[in-house]
């Protein structure tokens, strides 16, 4: 068999000893792990354990202090930019335009990632169809009710086919029927071949995830599936595993 | 004129209603929360919580209605109830330039008060940011700025302590301290209305009002709304979830199936077996079927009460 360059990744995130430091600080201490492709991998940690600095030099917006890793392909020390146009991102802050409706606001957005007008054209229409948002075409992103954001700026971040999606406590405030009907469209992301990469504070939503990583203090302190984690720290729940090793934690939050 | 002279009751409203231009933030409202009580408010964003609070803390008014503080009109009586009730606000609104010590000086000076008159009741939270009592509280963590807040909510020793959403985005172990703080405000004698989206923090209430759309869909302790569930509750699992929610949705017979945690929650026609619903998930190929019976929680209230919202 002839050698050809494979152009899917099956380790969509590769991490060795990824680093960062602040001043004598260290905010992420050597975390080495690997994501596969379509897998939902959920980042979780106690606040200031350093899941954001992580997450940002993921998506190639910060520069590790040491240690490597890429991101879809790319090297996120040196091929930053590109780790950028393949990766999609959702803040816990909604982060659509307010005063553009629907449609422009998927326009904008796909435009920035460089998609064709007719392929814009042809997703939006899928797109409407498939979230029952025909309606909500024409209307201010601003008047739409919270789950139909939601869905909307999770359905943005994915709009560009990413090989990666990375979401920041996306679930956070809303209701527990429109948390669920959310993870729903999280599994079809991820069965259509896009990884998620997901932090939340819910433990339950831990659960819906395939593998687990729990930071403590800057270091990946656990990794692997909810059932083994279960398993091997003796707890019920994700919230007994987390709470046992959370409590570890010696860095003081301030 | 209808002046409340309960000595018992710490809040009570009567009717209140708010609308921002086409939304209604609050319908009807109408509740009691009595002296010494931790009441919870639990819904999601969106639901009026917020708004709830203003009426109540006399920094907007409602449209309709009537309610009191601590015996205190919010109209009329308004600067009486500036006076003794402690407001801690969703969003950070401390000094971020002035020190952790100046943020909790000014704020007992603005009472007429001193920060050692009060220090008693402030000092379990308090120590925890005493060593950094010199760092601005704009460079604070959300931990810490979440304690320096509730410190000067507390230190001119309030009769009722209004906490908007106090552990949003918090991990689970701080919001497990948090909660602890509480019950030991709880037993100084301070009534506490507490707003949270999230249900976990509901059995940590004395009794709680789940607002959705404005409006309470239950007012009750968390145990008589927990019974008052009224159907029973099972826990489905199988070696492929994500498929067994999505045949579990095609069932006619099941009433009802939700993703929670590491199962999915039914609930089923009356007449229908879980024989029979086992039997048909294995003709459907699934293996390590089990369906147990299990005690619903807060969460689960929460959906079939709002089941008739429109999502």
């Amino acid at each position: 068999m002839n050698e050809i360059i494979k152009p899917s990744v099956e380790k969509v995130i590769v991490t060795e000893n990824l680093t960062k430091k602040f001043g004598h600080f260290t905010a992420v201490d050597h975390i080495s792990f690997e994501v596969k492709r379509g897998e939902i991998f959920g980042f979780l940690g106690a606040n200031g354990a350093g899941k954001t600095t992580a997450m940002r030099m993921l998506c190639g917006l910060s520069k590790p202090t040491s240690g490597n890793g890429t991101v879809a392909g790319f090297d996120i020390l040196k091929q930053s930019e590109m780790v950028k146009k393949n990766i999609g991102y959702m803040s816990q802050k909604f982060s659509l335009y307010d005063d553009l409706k629907v449609w422009e606001n998927i326009e904008l957005f796909g435009g920035i990632y460089g998609m064709t007008d007719s392929e814009i054209k042809l997703k939006t229409d899928e797109l409407m169809a498939k979230l029952n948002f025909e309606n909500e075409r024409n209307s201010l992103v601003k008047s739409l009710p919270l789950g139909f954001k939601q869905k909307l700026a999770f359905s943005v971040s994915i709009f560009h086919t990413p090989k990666v999606v990375f979401l920041d406590e996306p679930t956070g405030g809303v209701d527990p029927i429109t948390r669920r009907k959310f993870w729903e469209l999280i599994y079809e992301a991820a069965a259509s071949g896009i990884t998620v990469f997901v932090t939340t504070h819910y433990m339950d939503e831990a659960e819906y995830c395939n593998r687990v990583s729990i930071m403590v203090d800057g270091r990946i302190e656990a990794l692997d599936s909810p059932a083994n984690l279960k398993e091997q720290y003796n707890a019920r729940n994700m919230d007994g595993v987390f709470q046992q090793l959370a409590r570890k934690a010696k860095r003081i939050d301030a | 004129m209808n002046i409340i002279h309960n000595n018992n009751i710490a809040v009570s409203c009567a009717g209140i209603s708010k609308h921002y231009k086409k939304v209604q933030a609050l319908k009807n409202v109408s509740f009691e929360v009595s002296k010494g009580e931790i009441f919870g408010i639990i819904g999601p964003d969106g639901a009026g919580k917020t708004s709830l609070f203003r009426i109540l803390t006399t920094l907007i008014l409602a449209d309709n209605g009537t309610a009191t503080v601590n015996g205190f009109d919010v109209v009329k009586n308004y600067k009486n109830i500036r006076e003794c009730v402690g407001y801690m606000p969703g969003k950070f609104s401390l000094y971020q330039d002035l020190t952790v010590e100046e943020n909790l000086e000014f704020f007992a000076t603005v009472f007429n008060t001193s920060i050692k008159e009060n220090y008693d009741l402030i000092k379990d939270i308090y120590v925890q940011i005493e060593p950094f009592k010199t760092r601005r509280a704009g460079k604070l963590s959300g931990g810490m700025k979440q304690k320096l807040a509730l410190s000067c909510a507390l230190i001119h020793k309030p009769a009722v302590l209004f906490l908007d959403e106090p552990t949003t985005g918090v991990d689970p172990v701080s919001r497990k301290e948090f909660w602890g703080m509480l019950k030991n405000l709880k037993k100084q004698g301070i009534t506490i209305l507490v707003s949270t989206p999230y249900m976990d923090e509901a059995s940590l209430c004395d009794r709680i009002g789940l607002i959705q759309n404005g409006s309470f869909l239950t007012i009750d302790t968390p145990e008589e709304i927990i019974a008052g569930f009224g159907q029973r509750l099972w826990a489905a699992h199988s070696k492929n979830m994500n498929k067994l929610l999505t045949d579990l949705r095609s069932n006619a017979d099941v009433k009802s199936s939700f993703a929670f945690g590491d199962a999915v929650h039914i609930t089923l026609n009356e007449d229908y077996k879980t024989e029979q619903l086992r039997h048909e998930l294995e003709v459907k190929g699934h293996t390590g079927i089990s369906i147990r019976t299990i005690k619903p929680g807060i969460e689960d209230c929460f959906m079939e009460l709002s089941k008739s919202e429109k999502y």
